[in-house]
């Protein structure tokens, strides 16, 4: 999986045309050929392409990503100073997709056709279809400019180093809510619409006769028998939608101008800085290789009959 | 109820494609005449929906971003849909080695962080219409060929099938002419949802400026302008938002009212 995921990214943004060095220098007049020359051999780049990937991916390996070609700095050093901000967003993301999407599609579920039922309905497909960014633009207009309640980018205020511990809790909560919120109302919709479905077909099942012919409560059996099997699926679905929130990142993070991952990437692309890009495309491949992980194990932990065995 | 869904989405995308079609008849100015005296004018009678910092008429550039979006939707989505159709159906029908290599191939490519992989090549290429068009078709192929291996998995042991290698057809004609047929109804569904999801897609490749360059007007490039104008200009911000939503509604509508015809 990794070998494949490195192969590619590598092949495709070696192949793309420019070379980097050249691109680098172009500009610079003072820079002969033979200059250019001897840089490309510094980078290996006057290999072949195979002997240039083996070379790359035993560097990655050991974590040597290279510098990037705007600062000189280590690109590893980049992106673990902005991993946590954008890490720390996504699993916010995530824990809200979870307390919203399971109730409300529990909700739907209980009375199909009802008047909640079709109208979180309605909602859901105008969530689905609506771009988020474009969501975040009218919200911001709304709560930042009009009503001035929230701070409208950034993550902190000027003033956050002179705060004691709770204001600044509270300052990075303004300053995230709404980012946080955006990003969750793109894979609610999903959610929330696979949890309705899971929960139909769950409440349609012979143990759920069962509990209620044994005379549970109407809590008891939604919550306790039909729910538990329901949320497998959920697990799958949110294992999934790994990639999409983290590619959500870029955007949203250039929009409320949060120093993360997202944005990085989103500047190492207007610049073509090859090696901070690859990198950042293994790296957040492996952060969705290990939220899938994740997805995995919990999935064995609620579903008792799934152990994996060697 | 049963298939009303569908006529309304395709009523949506009718008019969305006669406009696309009749955009230099109906737009009521040049999308990139540039007008001095009527900077980021708000929606009158002479601008229906108002004009942008540059002067251009918002309604027209709306007008002409329909046919990008709309060209990039179908076009990306026909690119992944032949790809998928052929790799799903050639590990399907002949299975092992070559199946199990296909579907490693997929599962790699759900994995990845697509959007990032758009975004670098597209900033290795440079942004163009035609790059976004094939980057986007390149890495959604794999849901459709999903699909089709699951079909062609459960069709080819069928009997009209094995009838069709009594009578000595050849393994091209029989996934050509009898199994793919027989299993396009959910890849169709399928490819509708994708058009809705490619023109998502290139709408926040153009809003970060990595997407369909000015002074070509798409739906997401007129968006660019919306960020800078917050609170000053809020047609800018709200009117291409509503055309794709409302485009993106009438693709999953379709999708919605196939679904319900065809399981």
């Amino acid at each position: 999986m990794f070998l494949g995921i490195t192969l590619i990214s590598f092949l495709v943004i070696k192949l793309a045309p420019g070379k980097p060095v050249i691109l680098q220098y172009a500009l610079n007049p003072k820079i002969s050929l033979e200059e250019i020359k001897r840089l490309e051999k510094i980078e290996g780049l006057d290999k072949p392409l195979h002997i240039q990937y083996i070379n790359w991916l035993k560097n990655s390996l050991r974590f040597n990503f290279g510098r990037s070609f705007g600062d000189g700095r280590l690109v590893l050093d980049k992106i673990l100073e902005r991993a946590p901000v954008t890490l720390a967003i996504n699993i916010s993301v995530l824990i809200l997709i979870l307390l919203l999407a399971i109730p409300l599609g529990v909700r739907c579920a209980i009375k199909p056709g009802s008047l909640f039922d079709n109208s979180a309905t309605i909602l859901v497909f105008l969530l689905f279809a609506a771009p988020t960014f474009w969501l975040a633009l009218l919200l911001m207009q709304l709560l930042c400019i009009q009503l001035g309640w929230l701070p409208i980018s950034g993550i902190t205020s000027l003033d956050f180093g002179y705060l004691n511990w709770w204001e600044k809790l509270w300052d990075l909560t303004r300053h995230l809510f709404l980012p946080v919120l955006v990003s969750s109302l793109g894979g609610l919709a999903g959610v929330a619409r696979y949890m309705r479905l899971s929960m139909i077909e769950a409440l349609n099942q012979p143990y759920i006769y069962t509990a209620r012919a044994k005379g549970l409560s109407e809590g008891s059996v939604v919550y306790k028998h039909a729910l538990r099997n329901a949320i497998l699926p959920i697990v799958t679905i949110l294992g999934l939608s790994i990639p999409g929130l983290l590619g959500g990142s870029v955007i949203f993070e250039s929009i409320f101008a949060i120093p993360g991952i997202g944005r990085l990437f989103y500047e190492a692309a207007m610049m073509r800085d090859i090696y901070l890009i690859m990198a950042e495309i293994v790296l957040v491949s492996i952060f969705t290789m290990l939220g899938n992980l994740i997805a995995d194990i919990s999935y064995a932990y609620v579903d008792p009959r799934i152990r994996y065995k060697r | 109820m049963k298939n009303k869904v569908l006529v309304i989405g395709v009523f949506i995308i009718g008019i969305f494609s006669l406009i696309a079609i009749l955009a230099p008849l109906i737009s009521p100015y040049d999308p990139s005449v540039i007008d001095q005296n009527n900077l980021l004018t708000a929606p009158s009678w002479q601008h229906l929906l108002g004009t942008d910092s540059l002067g251009r008429d918002v309604a027209s550039r709306l007008i002409y971003g329909t046919r990008i979006s709309l060209a990039v939707g179908l076009i990306a989505v026909g690119i992944a849909t032949i790809l998928g159709l052929i790799l799903g159906s050639i590990g399907g029908f002949y299975g092992g080695f070559i199946d199990a290599l296909i579907m490693r191939f997929v599962d790699i490519m759900l994995c990845f962080p697509t959007f990032y992989l758009i975004l670098g090549v597209v900033a290795i290429l440079g942004p163009s219409i035609y790059n976004i068009m094939v980057i986007i078709g390149l890495t959604s192929w794999m849901g459709p060929a999903r699909l089709i291996r699951g079909e062609i998995l459960s069709l080819k042991e069928r009997e009209f099938i094995q009838a069709e290698r009594v009578m000595g057809a050849s393994n091209f004609r029989i996934i050509a002419y009898h199994l793919i047929p027989n299993a396009i109804g959910p890849v169709i569904v399928n490819a509708t949802l994708g058009i809705g999801g490619a023109i998502m897609l290139e709408s926040g490749l153009s809003f970060l400026g990595l997407g369909v360059q000015p002074p070509v007007s798409s739906w997401g490039n007129i968006l660019i302008e919306a960020k800078s104008t917050l609170g000053i200009a809020w047609w800018i911000t709200a009117f291409p938002g509503l055309a794709i939503l409302i485009t993106i509604l009438g693709f999953n509508f379709i999708a919605e009212g196939l679904k319900n015809k065809i399981g």
